[in-house]
């Protein structure tokens, strides 16, 4: 199958966020493909706030079946999260569990006054109830795969993985 | 052969009671696994939900308040119901075994031990036990057993070393005092050379020094001064008063004057070199107070390093078990 040019797709992701951000909008990057799309966005957007990125490795719930993620690395949030508002960023949303993760993780660094969510993609089979507040494209995939976002010399691109 | 009392079929941790023989990639994963949560006590809130439910015992046979509390901070780090047992004080005192100690408390649905003996090779008893009754999905950590291991101690220390040092394989690294008595020593030692450290030496009278430690990789010097010559990390280890047997040594303060680690000391080493010593310290004992609170000692930092690399080890043992 083909997928979407994901640089159009952070263009028109923009797009849509930029009518809701103020300059004091922080975004939070979810590690690795969030964490990209969170640098990029602060140019685009202009925020005055640095992007933060969040890991939530420690906070997944099949963290006791499949163990701790081997590349964990540091959260970052180089922003004040109490009274905040804060756009968490991914590259794709699916079961919606990672979000979960997230957001536990956030409030344990204070209580923003308002959380949102943007993503790439949104390829369905939520097993929470999550929604994004943004999002550039939905798509649907066949079962046993799903998409990956890859960087190289600072262009985006989408690609399909086969599990 | 047999395989490591430390790892399960998959090669992963499943006890940790030496740094012998463990396998340089897992030690390198577990201080991999130890940078993120440095970060976590600068939250607002200083927990992480890793070990929410679980339950960790700290069963400690020999007193010791620090390696308790640090582990105990730890666990409670990561949302663990931490249960203190001093033993020294307690059952044991009425006839039970340990064995049967650790029987009862696995009963009380225990996920990790955490054990503190003075009988080197105890935390092994009590993992072999376990595994042998078909209970493996519990965890046994040694937080020091005899003359033997202080794993987490060693971690800790090459935690700290790479923290300031980056690369193994180019360091000298001195290791000085009471290595007879110390599982610290041991610890650091089978640690610093699975990591390649190229240069190793053991600085000690000879009194204080096992027969066969250059077995283990290290040159030997019973001058300080000359052993200390351009070495870029200073290992102190405690005077053990209390396992002084006999007339190893004259005095504390003939001590001092020969193996205590002076500013005047300390100069021959490299001008960057670090300073360590895993506590408590004995001032003007084996070390001046002008070096301990001195710009080269990285010893404060050792005990924040020491509660990340303990929730490290923690996390690897409990997570992919279930």
């Amino acid at each position: 199958m083909s997928l979407p040019d994901a640089e159009k797709l952070l263009l028109d992701l923009a797009d849509r966020m930029r009518p809701h951000v103020t300059p004091d909008t922080a975004l939070v990057g979810l590690h690795t493909g969030g964490v990209w799309l969170a640098e990029r966005l602060h140019g685009l957007l202009g925020l005055a706030q640095p992007p933060g990125s969040l890991d939530v490795s420690f906070y997944r719930d099949d963290y006791a079946k499949r163990g701790l993620n081997r590349d964990t690395r540091s959260s970052a949030l180089p922003f004040e999260v109490e009274g905040g508002h804060l756009i968490l960023v991914d590259d794709v949303l699916h079961t919606g569990r990672t979000i979960r993760a997230a957001l536990n993780e956030l409030f344990d660094y204070g209580r923003p006054a308002r959380v949102e969510l943007a993503v790439l993609i949104d390829r369905g089979g939520r097993e929470l109830p999550v929604a994004p507040t943004y999002c550039a494209a939905t798509l649907e995939l066949p079962s046993g795969s799903r998409i990956k976002l890859a960087r190289e010399a600072d262009t985006l691109s989408l690609r399909l993985v086969q599990e | 052969m047999a395989r490591n009392p430390q790892l399960n079929r998959h090669g992963e941790l499943q006890h940790l009671l030496t740094t012998e023989g463990l396998p340089r990639d897992v030690i390198t994963r577990i201080l991999d696994t130890a940078e993120p949560f440095t970060g976590v006590a600068e939250r607002e809130v200083k927990k992480l939900p890793l070990l929410r439910g679980k339950s960790v015992f700290n069963l400690f046979f020999e007193n010791s308040t620090r390696t308790r509390t640090t582990f105990e901070i730890a666990a409670k780090r990561l949302s663990a119901d931490v249960i203190n047992l001093n033993i020294a004080t307690s059952s044991t005192n009425k006839g039970e075994t340990l064995l049967d100690t650790v029987d009862n408390l696995a009963a009380m649905q225990a996920d990790m031990f955490v054990v503190r003996h003075a009988s080197s090779g105890a935390p092994y008893l009590i993992a072999q036990h376990l595994e042998a009754t078909g209970r493996d999905h519990i965890h046994v950590i040694n937080a020091g057993d005899g003359r033997h291991a202080h794993p987490t101690q060693g971690l800790l220390d090459m935690y700290t070393i790479r923290h300031y040092k980056r690369d193994f394989t180019q360091l000298s690294v001195a290791i000085i005092g009471d290595i007879l008595h110390s599982r610290v020593a041991r610890s650091q030692i089978h640690a610093l050379t699975t990591l390649g450290v190229p240069d190793l030496r053991a600085i000690a009278p000879k009194t204080l020094l096992p027969a066969d430690i250059e077995r283990l990789g290290c040159r030997v010097f019973h001058d300080m001064r000359e052993g200390l010559r351009g070495v870029d990390v200073v290992m102190m280890l405690r005077l053990q008063n209390e396992r002084m047997e006999g007339s190893l040594l004259p005095s504390p303060q003939e001590y001092f004057k020969f193996f205590g680690l002076t500013e005047e000391k300390l100069a021959l080493a490299k001008s960057d070199a670090i300073v360590l010593h895993p506590g408590p310290m004995n001032r003007g004992v084996e070390i001046d107070s002008a070096v301990a609170d001195g710009r080269q000692a990285v010893i404060l930092p050792q005990v924040t390093f020491g509660i990340a690399v303990r929730m490290a080890v923690m996390a690897m043992l409990a997570g992919g078990n279930a």
